[in-house]
């Protein structure tokens, strides 16, 4: 029987020559990750069930990164239970203040995680590892904590929904508004329990941190993974980075789709959606929505690319009167690059805030809660109810060149206006060269 | 498995995980701290109200957002018996199976049973009885993998039994 690529790679870790979409499987996994708040609830379900032993260390990775530096008493206490979690079971990919980044812009920057791989994750976002050719999906604690006691996982073999991306992106436009897009046609379940496939003559125009990104996102159309082909782009990221060997796999050709979708990449344009769902996608140019706060980073557009993109826009322009713009590289690699490159030296001459990795405002743990009525343009997924902080906030999602944009007009502003009207002037650093 | 019976709580489509737990409670993983703010953000009476037994019905992609089991923990710790949606995100399905929180997928239910009615739930043969309006909903029975895994007492419990 023909295959998707997502039911090759399953079949291949279930040992078996075939599997059939609605088939449950037990399957060996590559990886296992948590974070600080997924993995104490993991730890206590482990200890509780009386497993002493982890089946395999170095496939184990903790990353602190939700409310870290620790927020308050009671995530100091779940960063410490991690912590010494990881040091008993002699844990080497533990990742704590100072090496730790967002777990999911972390992993593959890493070369933790690599293609072929099938990966299960104490956190929705595991979804990301698609854009490298592995199955890499979303779980609980509980899944956690049975990967980390047996080095497997159940899954049920998902039918498959094919995204046959054509042409290149337009300048401004980037794999969050295909993504954005995508969500906006086919709803918030409209992948339920399937594996999204991208694939087409348009994935090579797409940059390793578009297709994280795009990954990123499959879960806000309800999908159990996204996954991308391994082609040169996928191969020059993991050369010298890949930990392991990778392995290549292919859909068939013949292989069954529930669902074709095809998306001409030189046809968008720069979106937002807007409160309460994802899938509530408008033209970035549809409306001037004013904005009190604008947040750059997180999991979903926390990368190089994605800082790259805010600096071109904010370097020599000036953030709006009234707009708070909080700017978080994902890892600390990043971070470095950004002092390196001036970036983070001009972005505060804008008048940004630049803070270490966090999830912080994503999620609304901290560092930059909404409060009453307030709204929030954000590069990060989910705009959900409540989601940054006071539950009649608002967040509406972007792509960093939109959200950047929106913090120089203090309302909801399409990239590609701003650039053609507004001239930087020539920044502090250029001055004093 | 035991039957449930009790007043049931309405909801629409895509109640999300962020609306069951909101982020800012996820500083504790205990079951009994997380169960006082359980759907805080949608219904902020839920908790006062709610009363052990008591059965969640709702509409499409229940659990959607984030992986957090926090969200199914919270709704089984504030005793709910079973939750009925038109159908579930995949994450929040594993991790009701997974912690032993009866859910059950039937359109037909979600559809018909309103806020306040008395329903009771048969899980072995999957019917769902709306004692209000006299009515009976057929839902999918769980396949037989998932049915040992409940049978267990969760995920965990059925792998020690395995091993």
């Amino acid at each position: 029987m023909p295959m998707t690529m997502t039911q090759k790679i399953l079949a291949a870790h279930a040992g078996q020559d075939e599997v059939r979409p609605g088939q449950l499987i037990m399957a060996e996994l590559d990886g296992v990750l948590g974070n600080d708040i997924t993995t104490p609830v993991a730890i206590r379900e482990f200890e509780k069930a009386g497993f002493d032993n982890v089946a395999d260390a170095d496939r184990i990775n903790i990353v602190l990164d939700h409310f870290v530096p620790n927020k308050d008493i009671k995530a100091a206490q779940q960063s410490a239970a991690c912590r010494k979690f990881a040091k008993t079971h002699d844990i080497p990919n533990f990742f704590d203040v100072g090496k730790m980044g967002i777990e999911h812009a972390l992993l593959p920057e890493q070369g933790i995680v690599t293609a072929g791989d099938c990966i299960i994750g104490a956190d929705s976002h595991t979804c990301t590892y698609g854009a490298l050719g592995a199955f890499s999906t979303g779980v609980g604690s509980t899944d956690m904590a049975a990967g980390m006691a047996t080095g497997k996982a159940w899954f049920k073999v998902p039918e498959a929904i094919k995204v046959e991306l054509t042409g290149e992106l337009p300048p401004y436009v980037t794999g969050k508004d295909v993504i954005l897009t995508l969500i906006g046609q086919i709803g918030v379940d409209g992948a339920l329990y399937r594996s999204l496939e991208f694939t087409g003559p348009g994935v090579k125009s797409l940059s390793m941190d578009d297709r994280l990104c795009i990954c990123n996102m499959a879960i806000e159309a309800g999908a159990k993974n996204g996954i991308f082909p391994v082609d040169e782009v996928t191969e020059a990221y993991l050369e010298g980075r890949s930990r392991r060997p990778w392995t290549k796999y292919e859909a068939d050709p013949d292989a069954e789709y529930i669902q074709s979708i095809t998306m001409d990449l030189s046809q968008l344009e720069p979106v937002t959606a807007w409160p309460h769902l994802p899938e509530n996608v408008h033209s970035a140019a549809e409306a001037p929505i004013e904005v009190d706060q604008v947040v750059i980073g997180s999991c979903t557009n926390g990368r190089m690319e994605d800082m790259e993109a805010a600096w071109e826009i904010l370097k020599g322009r000036q953030v709006k009167d009234g707009v708070r713009v909080i700017v978080i590289p994902a890892t600390m690699q990043i971070y470095k690059e950004c002092l390196k490159k001036g970036i983070i030296e001009d972005l505060i001459d804008a008048g940004c805030v630049v803070s270490t990795p966090t999830c912080g405002p994503c999620l609304g743990g901290y560092m930059g809660i909404l409060a009453e009525e307030e709204r929030c343009i954000s590069t990060t997924n989910r705009n959900f109810v409540g989601r940054m902080g006071h539950v009649t906030s608002e967040v509406y999602l972007a792509s960093p060149y939109t959200a950047a944009a929106s913090a120089i007009t203090g309302v909801i502003t399409d990239p590609r206006t701003l650039m053609q009207t507004e001239t930087p002037v020539e920044t502090e650093k250029e001055a004093a060269a | 498995m035991n039957n449930a019976r009790g007043t049931v709580f309405k909801y629409n489509d895509n109640v999300d995980t962020d609306v069951i737990i909101p982020a800012r409670y996820l500083n504790t993983p205990d079951a009994k701290e997380l169960a006082k703010h359980c759907m805080e953000d949608i219904d902020p009476e839920f908790v006062n109200n709610a009363n052990p037994g008591d059965i969640i019905v709702a509409g499409w992609n229940f659990g959607c957002g984030s992986s957090r089991e926090h969200a199914p923990l919270a709704i089984k710790t504030v005793g709910i018996s079973a939750v009925i949606a038109k159908s579930f995100a995949r994450i929040f399905y594993r991790n009701a199976i997974n912690i032993g929180l009866p859910i059950l997928e039937c359109e037909a239910a979600a559809e018909a049973i309103e806020n306040g009615d008395e329903v009771e739930v048969n899980f072995d043969e999957g019917t769902i009885t709306n004692l209000t309006k006299g009515e009976t909903y057929q839902a999918e029975p769980f396949p037989a993998f998932i049915q040992e895994i409940i049978a267990a007492g969760g995920l965990l419990p059925s792998l020690r039994r395995n091993a």
